[in-house]
C-alpha cells in the first residue's frame, strides 16, 4: 500500500549529445569573444543534455521516491515535522518578494521590511526576550551567534578567562561543535537517572572559566528540565551566561518563555516551531533572541522602525555586533514563511501549539507503553516528544532500533529518530507534532504493535527490512570505503 | 569474548603495545575496541617523525556511525605508521593485533611499559566494564 | 487558528488513555509560577484569505523596479519547471535523508548535484551545500587551515578585490578560531590583483590565498599566475567563483599548473530567486585528497542488500552529530531545497544553455557600460576584461543619483564609494540576460535626465 515508485536512472544516463530544453535557450551572442583566450574554459562542463519533458519527468519521479510530511506521517524526533501550510509558501513567493534585490533601496522594500520587523516583535513576545536578530541561517548558526555573543560580552567586560561552555551530555552534537567553532572549550555534564541535569556535577563544573551553559529544554531526552531555576542560579552565581537551545521550542510555545526564566539568549529553529519547510535538508532559519545585556552584540543586520519607516540597522547602529553571518540578510524568504505562519496562528493559535503537541506525544507514549514498549523515562511526562528504548527487545529477539525503524517504512511511516540521544541504548525518539490527527497516531500504534508481534514470531523479517521500498537496506560501509561521490561516464 | 593476547600491554582506553626486538614499540587497538566500533571505514595514522606524548590523541578510527581517537599509551617519536590502513581499513577489523597495527614508536625514555596493564589486568577491566 | 485537527471527542478520548483530566495537566512538571496565560503581544489570528490580502498589499508596495544591482546576487531568468518541481511536497516537506530507503529521491538528486558542481568547478568532489557563498568562504578558510600539511599557519591572504561582505562574514565566523585575514591591495588601473602587489607577502607563512573570479568589481583576474604564485609560496588556493561564469571561464580545477585546492561560491545564480537575500545556497568542491576535511553533508552511491545501486549519506563521521567537538563544522541543516532548484536549473540549461546565459549577461553589461559612459561625467573605472559587472565613476556623489533613479523606477546599481573611497564616486552595475536593449536605454535616458536636472 505504501510502495514508492521504482528506481530512476541517473540524469547523466539519460543525456544525449545535441539535445537541450530548447525553450530555455537564450539567443546566442558573441559575448565570450571579449574574454582573453587564456582565461576561457578549455572544455564545456559535464552537465545533462535532456529535453524539458525528460527533465520534468526525471525530477518528478525522483520526488516520488521520497517520504515527506505531505505524503506520510513523519514522527522524526527533535525535528518537529509538522504540516507546512501551503499559503506560507505561495505568499513568500509573490513575484515582488522574489524579485527584490537584497541590496535594493529600503524605499522599495517597506512591505518586506514590515514583515521582518513584525516577525522580530512576535518572536520577542513568544520567547520573552528583549531583541531578536533574524540573520542566522539555521539552528547551528543561531547557536554560533549565541555563543559568539556570550564570548563577546565577557570580552567587553574585560573578562578574557571565560572560555568554557558547559553542555549537558544529552545535547545535540551541534552544541559542542558550535562551542568549538567559537573557539571555546567544552565541558560536558551528565544527567541524572530521571533525565534532569546532575546538579552536583554542574556545581563542580562551574568556575571563573565558565562563559555560559547551553541548555536544551525540554532536553533531547524528551522531558522538561525540572531543575531549570537551580541550573540558572548555579551558572549565574559563577558568572556565566545562559543559552537556551530552542530546538524543542514547540514543546513550550505559549506555556513558558525562556526570557521569563532568566535566559540571556535563545536560538529558534523557525523550520521547526514555525513550520517553514525542511526542504530535504534545509533551508532553516535560526533567529536569535537576546536579553538586554546581549542586545548590543546581536548579529547584523536587524530591522529598525523609525518614524513609521523601516530600515536595516547594521555596523553603525550596533558597533559591538558579533558581525555578519551571511552575505545578505540571512534566509529572508524562510523568515517570510514563518511570518505568514505566525500571523495565521495569531495569539489564539500560538498558545495551543505546545498543548496539542504535548497531547499527541503523551497519547502516543501511553498507547505504545500499553502495547508493550518501554519508555526510557517511565516516571516522566512526555514533552512534545518522548523516547522508547528497545533494549529489552534487543536482548530477547536480537532486533535493533534500526530494524524497527526500517520496518516502519514498510508500514508507510517515516521512522522516528534512531540512536539519538546517544545516552539511551536502542532508542527511538518520537515526535508526532500537533498537526497529526488521532487516526494517524492510531495507525502508527497499530504498525508498532504488528512490528512487536513480528519481532517475536519472525524477527528475520525485521532484520532484513525494508521490503516494500524501491531498495533494500543500503550498504553504508561500502559507501564509506569505496567512495563514489560523482557520476562518471562508463569507460 | 574478545581476544586478549598474553604477550602485549594494554590501556583502559583499549590500546595495546608490543615491544619490538629493536627496542621500538608497536601500537594498535584491541579486538574489543574494533568489535565495539564495528566495520571501520577510515583510519588516520600519525606521520613519521611526529613526537607523541603519553596520552596524546595520535590516530582516528572511523566506522560508519562513530569516530574515536586513539591515545598514545607511551611517549616517543613515530618511526613509521601502517601504510596499508589507508586503503584497507578492514585489516584492523580482521587482525587487530597483527596486520592492523597502527604505528611504531621509538620510546622517549625506557621503562614506560611498566605502568600499563598486562593481559590479565586488561581482561579483568573488560569484565568489570561490561557489568 | 493553529493547524490542529482534534475534535472535542478526540481530546476526551486521548486524555482518558493518558489518564489526565486536562491538557493543562500535561505541563505539571513545569514550575507553576513560570507559566504564562496568554501572548497578548501577538496579533489576532488571520484567516488565509486575510493574510493573502495583507501580503499582496505589501508585495505591491515594494513593486518591481528595473534592477541593475548584482554584487553577489544576480537576477537570471528561472525556467518555470524549476520551482514547480522544487515545491512539490515530496521535496519541499521532506527532511534530511537519514532514512535512505525512503529518501532516494533527495539522495539521488544531491548525487547529481555533486556531479554537476564538481564538473562546473573542475574538482573531484562536492558537498551537498553550505548556507551561502559568504559563509562557505568562512568554512573554506577553516578547512584550508585544517588541511594544510606543511604549515600550521592560521593566516589567510585575501585580495581587496574580494566581495567586502564575504571578508566580514569570514572574519565573524572564522575569527573566533583565531584565523587572521590579511588584505592585499589591488591595481588602480586594472581593478585586479597584481602578482607584484603580492610580493610584499612573499616568504611569509600563510595557509591559503583566496582568489575571487570574477572579482567584486566584475573584473577577470589572472588566476593562472596567481594560483601558481600561491602554490610556490606553499599556500593552498581557495577559489571563490560565480557558477554562471564557469560556463565560459576556465574551471578553478585547471587554474595554473595544478589548479585551486578548494572552490566555493554563491549558488544563487543557478535558479534561485533574489528574494531579498535568501534563502540561497553555498557550494564547496575540492580534491578527493581533502574530502575528509570538507564540511557539510555528502552523498555517495553504494549497493543495497540485493546488489542494486542506491544512494546514502556518507562520510558522516566528520559531522557534528558523531564527532561533536572535533567535527569539521557545526553545520547540520543546509540549503537542500535550493540545491533541488539548482539541480533542475542546471539540467534544463545544460552546458550550452548556461554558456548562452553567461555570454548574454557579459554582452548586456558591455552594452550597459557603453550606454552609460556616453553620458557626460560617467566613466568606466577599470580597463580590464570583465564578466557581467562593472564599476563606473560619476562626477558627483552616487547616493542622491541612485535615490532619484529609484524614485523613477530604476535601481541603478550599488554605491561602493564608502567601501572603496580610493575609487571616488563609484557605482557597481550589473546587467544579466534578463535586460533588453530597451531596459538599458531606459536606464541611460533616465540617468542623463537626472544628471541634467541636478
Amino acid at each position: 500500500m505504501n510502495e514508492l515508485k521504482a528506481r530512476e536512472p541517473v540524469i547523466f544516463d539519460l543525456s544525449q549529445p545535441g539535445r537541450n530544453a530548447a525553450a530555455q535557450m537564450v539567443a546566442s551572442v558573441p559575448g565570450d569573444a571579449q574574454i582573453p583566450q587564456s582565461l576561457r574554459r578549455g572544455s564545456p562542463p559535464l552537465l545533462p543534455q535532456v529535453s524539458e519533458l525528460q527533465a520534468v519527468r526525471h525530477f518528478t519521479r525522483l520526488s516520488q521516491l521520497n517520504f515527506s510530511i505531505d505524503t506520510h506521517f513523519y514522527p522524526l524526533g527533535s525535528c518537529t515535522m509538522k504540516y507546512n501550510p501551503k499559503a506560507c509558501n505561495s505568499l513568500a513567493m509573490l513575484p515582488e518578494f522574489l524579485g527584490r534585490h537584497p541590496l535594493g533601496p529600503e524605499t522599495h522594500g517597506q512591505g518586506f521590511l514590515a514583515c521582518m520587523y513584525e516577525l522580530q516583535d512576535m518572536l520577542k513576545e513568544v520567547t520573552g526576550m528583549q531583541a531578536v536578530s533574524l540573520t542566522p541561517m539555521a539552528g547551528a548558526q543561531g547557536e554560533f551567534a549565541g555563543v559568539a555573543m556570550i564570548r563577546a560580552y565577557h570580552r567587553a567586560q574585560g573578562d578574557l578567562a571565560r572560555n568554557e561552555i558547559i553542555v549537558p551530555e544529552a545535547a545535540h552534537g551541534t552544541n559542542p561543535a558550535t562551542a568549538t567553532m567559537c573557539g571555546c572549550k567544552v565541558r560536558e555534564v551528565p544527567c541524572d537517572a530521571n533525565g534532569d541535569v546532575d546538579i552536583d556535577a554542574l556545581k563542580a563544573a562551574v568556575g571563573p572559566q565558565t562563559a555560559g551553559i547551553m541548555l536544551t529544554n525540554p532536553s533531547t531526552l524528551g522531558v522538561f528540565e525540572r531543575k531549570i531555576l537551580q541550573v540558572r542560579q548555579i551558572v549565574q552565581d559563577a558568572g556565566g551566561l545562559l543559552y537556551y537551545d530552542g530546538a524543542n521550542l514547540n514543546a513550550i510555545l505559549g506555556k513558558v518563555r525562556p526570557g521569563d526564566m532568566g535566559f540571556d539568549v535563545i536560538h529558534m529553529n523557525l523550520h521547526k516551531t514555525f513550520s517553514t519547510p525542511h526542504g530535504g535538508g534545509g533551508p532553516g532559519s535560526g533567529a536569535v533572541g537576546v536579553s538586554k545585556r546581549l542586545a548590543p552584540f546581536m548579529p547584523i543586520p536587524v530591522v529598525y522602525k523609525e518614524g513609521g519607516r523601516y530600515r536595516w540597522a547594521a555596523e553603525a547602529d550596533l558597533p559591538q555586533s558579533i558581525g555578519r553571518l551571511s552575505g545578505f540578510m540571512g534566509n529572508a524568504g524562510v523568515n517570510l514563511r514563518a511570518y505568514v505562519y505566525m500571523r495565521m496562528l495569531g495569539r489564539e493559535g500560538m498558545v495551543r501549539v505546545a498543548e496539542f503537541a504535548a497531547l499527541n506525544a503523551n497519547y502516543l507514549l501511553a498507547r505504545l507503553r500499553d502495547a508493550g514498549y518501554d519508555p526510557a523515562y517511565p516516571e516522566r511526562r512526555a514533552s512534545h516528544e518522548f523516547i522508547i528504548t528497545l533494549k529489552r527487545q534487543n536482548r530477547e529477539y536480537q532486533i535493533t532500533a534500526m530494524d524497527v525503524a526500517k520496518r516502519l517504512l514498510d508500514h508507510g511511516f517515516h521512522a522516528p529518530t534512531t540512536y539519538f540521544p546517544l545516552l539511551v541504548p536502542e532508542c527511538l525518539l518520537i515526535e508526532p507534532t500537533e498537526t497529526e490527527a488521532k487516526e494517524d497516531l492510531d495507525g502508527f500504534v497499530e504498525a508498532m504493535i504488528d512490528i512487536l508481534r513480528e519481532a517475536e514470531h519472525d524477527p528475520e523479517k525485521l532484520r532484513t527490512a525494508p521490503h516494500t521500498m524501491p531498495l533494500r537496506r543500503l550498504d553504508d560501509v561500502r559507501a564509506a570505503r569505496q567512495l563514489d561521490l560523482t557520476w562518471k561516464p562508463a569507460a | 569474548m574478545s581476544n586478549v593476547p598474553s604477550d602485549l600491554k594494554y590501556t583502559t582506553s583499549h590500546e595495546w603495545v608490543r615491544p619490538l626486538p629493536d627496542g621500538r614499540v608497536e601500537i594498535g587497538i584491541t579486538d574489543h575496541a574494533q568489535s565495539a566500533l564495528g566495520d571501520l571505514v577510515f583510519i588516520d595514522v600519525p606521520a613519521a617523525k611526529r613526537t607523541l606524548a603519553s596520552g596524546e590523541a595520535c590516530a582516528v578510527v572511523e566506522s560508519v556511525k562513530a569516530a574515536s581517537d586513539v591515545y598514545s599509551p607511551v611517549s616517543g617519536e613515530v618511526s613509521e605508521s601502517n601504510p596499508r590502513l589507508a586503503d584497507t581499513p578492514e585489516l584492523l577489523n580482521q587482525d587487530p593485533y597483527g596486520a592492523g597495527w597502527l604505528t611504531r614508536l621509538t620510546l622517549s625514555s625506557p621503562g614506560q611499559l611498566a605502568g600499563l596493564l598486562d593481559a590479565a589486568g586488561y581482561a579483568k577491566f573488560l569484565d568489570e566494564e561490561s557489568t | 487558528m493553529a493547524y490542529i485537527p482534534h475534535t472535542d471527542a478526540d481530546i476526551r478520548a486521548m486524555l482518558d488513555v493518558i489518564g489526565a483530566r486536562s491538557t493543562e495537566e500535561l505541563f505539571d512538571e513545569i514550575p507553576a509560577h513560570l507559566k504564562i496565560k496568554a501572548l497578548e503581544g501577538v496579533p489576532a489570528a488571520l484567516s488565509e484569505m486575510q493574510i493573502t490580502r495583507l501580503m499582496n498589499e505589501r508585495a505591491c508596495a515594494d513593486g518591481r523596479a528595473l534592477n541593475f544591482i548584482g554584487a553577489g546576487a544576480y537576477e537570471h531568468y528561472i525556467p518555470a519547471p524549476v520551482w514547480a518541481i522544487a515545491t512539490r511536497g515530496e521535496f519541499y516537506s521532506a527532511y534530511t535523508p537519514y532514512q535512505a530507503e525512503a529518501s532516494q529521491g533527495t539522495l539521488q538528486l544531491i548525487y547529481e548535484f555533486q556531479t554537476m558542481m564538481a564538473a562546473l568547478t573542475g574538482m573531484e568532489v562536492s558537498n551537498a551545500s553550505m548556507y551561502d557563498g559568504a559563509s562557505a568562504l568562512a568554512e573554506a578558510s577553516l578547512m584550508a587551515v585544517r588541511a594544510h600539511r606543511n604549515s600550521q599557519s592560521k593566516r589567510i591572504l585575501v585580495p581587496r578585490t574580494l566581495n567586502p561582505t564575504y571578508l566580514k562574514v569570514a572574519r565573524a565566523i572564522a575569527g573566533n578560531q583565531n584565523i587572521v585575514f590579511v588584505e592585499a591591495d589591488f591595481d588602480r588601473a586594472t581593478g585586479c590583483m597584481m602578482p607584484q602587489s603580492l610580493q610584499t607577502h612573499e616568504g611569509q607563512d600563510f595557509a591559503a590565498l583566496v582568489l575571487q573570479q570574477p572579482n567584486f568589481f566584475g573584473n577577470l583576474e589572472d588566476v593562472r599566475a596567481l594560483t601558481d604564485w600561491a602554490h610556490r609560496q606553499n599556500m593552498l588556493v581557495i577559489a571563490v567563483v560565480n557558477p554562471t561564469s564557469l560556463a565560459l571561464l576556465e574551471a578553478p580545477g585547471r587554474w595554473g599548473e595544478s589548479g585551486a585546492d578548494i572552490v566555493c561560491g554563491e549558488g544563487q545564480p543557478l535558479g534561485v530567486p533574489l528574494s531579498s537575500g535568501g534563502p540561497y545556497f553555498g557550494f564547496m568542491t575540492t580534491r578527493m585528497q581533502l574530502v575528509r576535511q570538507m564540511p557539510g553533508r555528502v552523498v555517495g552511491r553504494t549497493l543495497d542488500a540485493e546488489g542494486r545501486p542506491g544512494f546514502t549519506l556518507t562520510l558522516q563521521a566528520r559531522e557534528q552529530h558523531i564527532r561533536r567537538t572535533k567535527a569539521t563544522s557545526n553545520i547540520c541543516t543546509n540549503q537542500g531545497l535550493l540545491v533541488t532548484a539548482a539541480t533542475i536549473y542546471m539540467t534544463l540549461m545544460g552546458a550550452e544553455g548556461l554558456a548562452r546565459v553567461a555570454a548574454a549577461s557579459l554582452q548586456r553589461t558591455q552594452d550597459l557600460v557603453t550606454a552609460l559612459t556616453r553620458i557626460k561625467g560617467v566613466r568606466a573605472a577599470f580597463n580590464s576584461p570583465r564578466f557581467h559587472e562593472a564599476v563606473l565613476q560619476l562626477d558627483r556623489p552616487v547616493a542622491p543619483v541612485l535615490a532619484e533613479l529609484a524614485q523613477r523606477g530604476v535601481i541603478g546599481g550599488l554605491d561602493i564609494s564608502a567601501q572603496f573611497p580610493e575609487l571616488g564616486h563609484a557605482l557597481l552595475v550589473c546587467a544579466t540576460e534578463t535586460k533588453s536593449q530597451d531596459d538599458i536605454d531606459a536606464y541611460a535616458n533616465l540617468l542623463r535626465d537626472v544628471r541634467g536636472a541636478a
